[in-house]
């Protein structure tokens, strides 16, 4: 009998000693903060974590949702952290396209010669300085893979 | 992401100036910077950026693709070729008979922009065909 009662007593004085020990918020905001990804907010408010900010996917986001459910304190998790939308893919212009393009675009630059291979616009001659940022902006609005400029700028 | 440091302030540039639909990639070595700028002046100020960072646009890793949004309900454009007349043609293509041509500084009326490149308009002796977009200035 006395063993269970020495038993009992250290139950409820373990108890006892847990609950007090309950961390504070800011303490498991700091633990979650220093686990969590950059750009990642933690808030807590009564050991309830509120997660902010913007992630690159869905997998970086349930993923700090689990960081956060693991740490010891928590009760629960509010996950508002956003997907990054996929970026637009790089569109680049088919050879016949673009070759016809290059044409009219540099038809108007007499000391010019372009030449279209794979997406990629060689240019050769020579320029007048201030000729030169028109030529690049009407290619450049084509759709290149890219603007290889060996031209001479006078 | 070498090529984005690079271009930071160019990139800063575009968000700064609230550049529409910004979208900034990296792909085989070059960088690709698309979006839409709510006036010539910005996009011009975008390349003099650009310039700046690459003088005379030699390095060959950077495809700037900003253009100019235009308000649907603007019917007019003015000739901004550097000096000489623009040609106006049967169909979009430099390949096309030349059908009339417009003065520089000249301000004519834009029948259709469903080309991006060539635009169709009307002069105002009633001449119609397509113009090199690049050359026109959306009059608001």
């Amino acid at each position: 009998m006395k063993t269970t009662k020495l038993l009992m007593s250290m139950v409820i004085a373990t108890t006892l000693f847990f609950v007090g020990c309950k961390p504070k918020d800011a303490a498991i905001q700091a633990a979650i903060q220093a686990k969590e990804a950059a750009g990642i907010t933690v808030a807590v408010t009564k050991g309830e974590v509120t997660l902010t900010g913007e992630v690159d996917d869905e997998a970086t986001k349930a993923k700090a949702e689990e960081i956060a459910k693991a740490e010891k304190g928590v009760k629960s998790v509010i996950n508002n952290l956003t997907v990054k939308p996929a970026d637009v893919p790089v569109v680049i212009a088919e050879d016949p396209t673009l070759i016809k393009n290059v044409a009219d675009a540099t038809k108007d630059f007499p000391t010019v010669k372009a030449e279209v291979k794979d997406g990629v616009v060689l240019l050769t001659g020579e320029i007048k300085k201030a000729s030169l940022i028109t030529l690049m902006q009407h290619l450049s609005a084509l759709k290149p893979k890219k603007i290889d400029n060996k031209l001479t700028v006078k | 992401m070498a090529l984005a440091d690079k271009y930071k302030a160019l990139t800063d540039a575009a968000t700064a100036a609230g550049i529409a639909d910004l979208a900034v990639r990296e792909q085989d070595g070059v960088l690709y910077i698309d979006g839409t700028a709510a006036d010539g002046a910005t996009k011009d100020h975008l390349w003099e950026v650009y310039n700046q960072i690459d003088p005379n646009f030699t390095s060959g890793d950077l495809v700037l693709n900003v253009n100019v949004a235009i308000d649907a309900a603007v019917t007019h454009a003015k000739v901004i070729t550097e000096s000489s007349n623009l040609n106006i043609r049967k169909g979009p293509g430099t390949d096309q008979p030349i059908v009339g041509k417009a003065a520089h500084g000249e301000v004519i009326t834009l029948v259709n922009r469903s080309n991006d490149l060539w635009w169709l308009v009307r002069t105002n002796d009633g001449e119609e065909g397509y113009c090199y977009a690049q050359y026109l200035e959306a009059q608001a």
